[in-house]
């Protein structure tokens, strides 16, 4: 894949705080890359470091195999949704989506037919007149993209777009940026620290700790064979049995299965643990099931169906089995 | 952009100039002495601070100070009721409620000291009406004394204290007010406990405002108070126009700068560990 | 929260105090058409208080000369201050306090310690009191206040709406004059009308650095106050307080409506 993106070396300090200490990634053409990581990671920075808005401290930025470092944000063809939209309030949509076109000297009727193109990509074209105060979030949302993508440019950078919207809007709006990065084949990298959409919409998962990667990998291989830890935990939930040797074992809730204490049943392996159940808890579409391990603090959770034919019950004593292929190791 | 940090330059500049180095100059002179005609000679004396010491400079001061504080009282007592309704308003009627009280304050203070004289004098609107109806015989003497002085710098400086009030009451979380009647405080007992020392800070700044302006006041005592009237603002109005003294005149006035700063610099460290307790409190929360 | 007495009394106040305030304002305007030179008995109306002002060469002379350095004085404050705002929003300085005191004390500081410092800077550097005094104390006055202004203004715009400009190919000059300056005008304009109205106001300081040929609007109100009443001076007065009632609320209007910060 014809490389797009890439960042060298890149550290960056705030006074004597290090945000990031190093970091070497290459984004691909026509890749959809998530940054993904808890809030103060350095995601957004990364970020904001590509757009030009930041200036690495040490490291080079390039694009397109050009070296970007030390260009200010209007000499590089990249674009931004930022995270409030950030339309201009006292123009309204046409004008806002115009803005880049405009600086950029692009002729009249070119500017024109592009408007009008972008407008009917993001259905936007009965909002033309409207100023941003009159819309709401998810129309906001829409003029913001469209004010980026307009500009046709190399890679679009989306800082936490979606985080204002409501759950059915963001879930809807998820599918609609995809299709939109799919049909267009642009570079999208995108900035989140919710794990669901991350696995939804990318190609790519880029997992940041404390300024640094965890791990680099696809969905899938995120989500089945976390590299750490920190990245069992933060994608979807996790319950950790720690071994001798300083790693653990990760299992994944809705592969942890539970059978009654006197099962002798040799259909599947023998309980590795027993435990008592300590809280049945209603979550929709599954039951949690909370279990204290014995001789142990620890507790952990399995998921129960509601079609399951042993529907489990606190104080109930259980064993705890999983199959290996199910289990992944991961360091501390 | 480097040179953009150089656009605050001008203004700057300017200040410095004309606000900064007068004020410098003021101060060398108010140590300089005069000359039997009225000339200001460079011989440094602490005869022009001393003089403060005398007793009838004494009582002027505080004479000045006395008025400040009832004025301030005063203003306080009429402003906080005010700032407190325009708060209380639909949120759409606020800021035409703040024009409203502002207003008069834009117009400048020999207007409105002029226009209680009309009021108050002697053949005034008041008097007129008194004697038509036949409530006095002879016109009273409302006008050129120290009561009229002081209502006119509370009608001066009255809107000085409503607005920080205002801000101070609008900022308010008024859910504090919920939460103490949802725990069963009365109106009045919440007022007292919650809304009134949590807007403290904007009576604070009311008071500075106000305090400060009158200490300096001369157009009002001048108007209203007539010959009468020994404030320090009209002494010092005097030493630059009728007796020519400038350096007496600038001492006069460097201790009135000294002690509005002195305030101000109180006000600030009151306001500092006001926000610290504020500030442990939210952690708190 | 539910209607009491307390609230109506508290109401009832508020509007005494209001009327306080009017009142005066109502009966000395109310006064302007009097026919009648010893005040307070009411003879008739009139226009020929306002007439005769038409006629007083010393009024149109103080008049154009009020005009003229409230307006003079407005544009160089207006740039000096806007200039001045825009970099303290932007950049951090290192002499912040410094900055702070020359910005804030000339508002804190008693009028009549600015006026007289003026007065002595003047004498003692041998230039003659007039016109020219007037425009840099009006000015010097003034700026702080265009600062605060269009600082205000500034402060509440929101810093990303610069970025995204700068991303969407603005130079900083474009973004200055696309964005900023567009939305910073309101304040501008606000600012420039304070000043006007200030200097257009301003007694305490012009008296001490009015030279003998340049009064003020108001430094002849004073003049003819100190002689003895005369129904002139209500016509006058009258007119500078719906001049100044007219600019103000105007630049009020253009304020940015007072937002709290609740959740």
């Amino acid at each position: 894949m014809k490389e797009m993106v890439r960042l060298e070396g890149i550290t960056k300090k705030f006074g004597d705080n290090v945000i990031i200490p190093n970091i070497n990634l290459t984004i691909g053409d026509g890749e959809f890359l998530t940054l993904l990581g808890p809030s103060g990671c350095g995601k957004t920075t990364l970020l904001r470091m590509i757009a030009g808005l930041e200036t690495p401290t040490v490291g080079k930025v390039y694009l397109d195999n050009q070296d970007v470092t030390s260009l200010a944000p209007y000499k590089r063809d990249v674009n931004m949704v930022f995270q409030n939209y950030a339309l201009f309030p006292h123009m309204n949509v046409e004008e806002n989506i115009r803005f880049g076109l405009m600086m950029k000297k692009v002729p009249k009727d070119e500017q024109q037919e592009r408007i009008d193109q972008v407008l009917y990509l993001t259905q936007l074209e009965e909002l033309r007149t409207r100023r941003p105060a009159q819309m709401s979030g998810g129309q906001q949302q829409r003029v913001a993209i469209a004010r980026a993508l307009v500009n046709n440019p190399k890679v679009l950078l989306l800082d936490e777009p979606l985080g204002a919207l409501d759950y059915q809007l963001r879930k809807k709006m998820q599918l609609e940026l995809k299709n939109l990065q799919r049909g267009l084949g642009l570079t999208f990298i995108y900035v989140t620290h919710d794990q669901e959409e991350a696995l939804t919409m990318s190609d790519r998962i880029v997992v940041m700790n404390a300024g640094q990667i965890e791990q680099d990998d696809s969905p899938d291989k995120i989500y089945h064979h976390p590299s750490s830890k920190f990245v069992a935990r933060f994608i979807g939930e996790s319950n950790f049995f720690d071994l001798a040797d300083g790693t653990a074992l990760a299992v994944r809730p809705e592969k942890l299965n539970l059978c009654l204490e006197a099962d002798s049943s040799t259909e599947h392996p023998e309980p590795a643990y027993y435990g008592t159940v300590v809280d049945v808890v209603f979550y929709g579409t599954i039951d949690k099931v909370f279990v204290r391990l014995d001789n142990s603090n620890q507790t952990v959770v399995a998921y129960q169906y509601f079609d399951d034919v042993k529907r489990w019950q606190q104080d109930e004593r259980v064993g705890i089995w999983w199959n290996k292929r199910d289990e992944v190791k991961v360091k501390k | 952009m480097r040179n953009g940090k150089l656009l605050v330059a001008p203004a700057m500049l300017w200040l410095s100039l004309f606000f900064a180095v007068p004020l410098l100059i003021v101060v060398l002179v108010s140590f300089a002495t005069r000359t039997p005609y009225g000339q200001v000679i460079f011989k440094f004396t602490l005869a022009n601070y001393q003089r403060f010491l005398e007793p009838l400079y004494i009582k002027i001061f505080i004479s000045t100070l006395f008025t400040a504080l009832v004025t301030t009282v005063i203003t306080f007592a009429m402003g906080y009721p005010l700032a407190y309704t325009i708060a209380k308003l639909p949120v759409k009627w606020q800021q035409p409620g703040l024009i409203l009280v502002m207003v008069p304050f834009w117009i400048n203070f020999l207007i409105r000291s002029y226009a209680w004289v009309i009021i108050l004098r002697s053949q005034g609107v008041v008097n007129t009406l008194l004697l038509n109806l036949g409530l006095i015989k002879q016109p009273l003497a409302l006008l050129y004394n120290d009561y009229a002085v002081m209502l006119g710098m509370i009608y001066a400086l009255l809107p000085f204290m409503v607005l920080p009030i205002y801000v101070s009451i609008e900022q308010m979380d008024k859910r504090l007010l919920e939460a103490a009647s949802d725990l069963g405080a009365p109106p009045w007992t919440a007022f007292r406990r919650i809304t009134l020392p949590l807007t403290m800070p904007g009576v604070a700044a009311g008071s500075i405002l106000v305090f400060i302006s009158s200490l300096g006041m001369f157009v009002v005592p001048d108007v209203m108070g007539g010959a009468k009237s020994a404030l320090i603002g009209n002494l010092i109005q005097n030493q630059f126009l009728s007796a020519r003294d400038w350096p007496f005149g600038s001492a006069l006035s460097i201790v009135l700068a000294v002690l509005a700063l002195l305030l101000i610099m109180l006000y600030y460290k009151a306001l500092q560990s006001q926000e610290g307790g504020a500030s442990d409190a939210k952690e708190l929360a | 929260m539910q209607k009491s007495w307390r609230d109506s009394a508290l109401l009832a106040y508020a509007l005494a105090i209001l009327a306080f305030l009017y009142l005066p304002l109502l009966i000395l305007a109310l006064y302007s058409f009097n026919d009648s030179r010893i005040n307070a008995v009411w003879s008739g109306f009139t226009f020929r208080w306002y007439a005769s002002l038409l006629n007083n060469q010393r009024v149109i002379e103080a008049l154009t000369n009020s005009l003229i350095i409230a307006t003079i004085s407005t544009l160089v404050t207006t740039t000096l201050g806007t200039m001045a705002a825009l970099a303290l929003n932007r950049y951090k300085y290192k002499f912040k306090g410094v900055i702070n005191g020359l910005l804030y004390l000339p508002i804190l500081i008693p009028e009549i310690v600015m006026g007289l410092s003026l007065l002595v800077l003047f004498s003692q550097t041998g230039i003659a009191l007039g016109k020219g005094t007037l425009v840099v104390a009006h000015i010097t006055f003034c700026i702080s206040f265009v600062i605060i202004t269009v600082g205000a203004r500034l402060e509440g715009m929101r810093k990303d709406l610069e970025q995204a400009a700068s991303d969407l190919y603005a130079t900083p000059w474009q973004t200055f004059r696309y964005i900023t300056f567009p939305l910073a005008l309101p304040g501008i304009i606000a600012g420039a009308l304070m000043s006007f109205t200030l200097s257009i106001d301003d007694f305490i300081i012009s008296f001490f650095v009015a030279g003998p040929n340049s009064t003020t609007l108001p430094l002849y109100i004073y003049a003819m106050v100190k002689r003895g009443i005369s129904p002139e001076i209500n016509a006058l007065s009258t007119c500078m307080m719906c001049a100044t009632i007219s600019l103000i609320v105007i630049s009020q209007l253009l304020q940015p409506q007072h937002k709290s910060a609740k959740k």
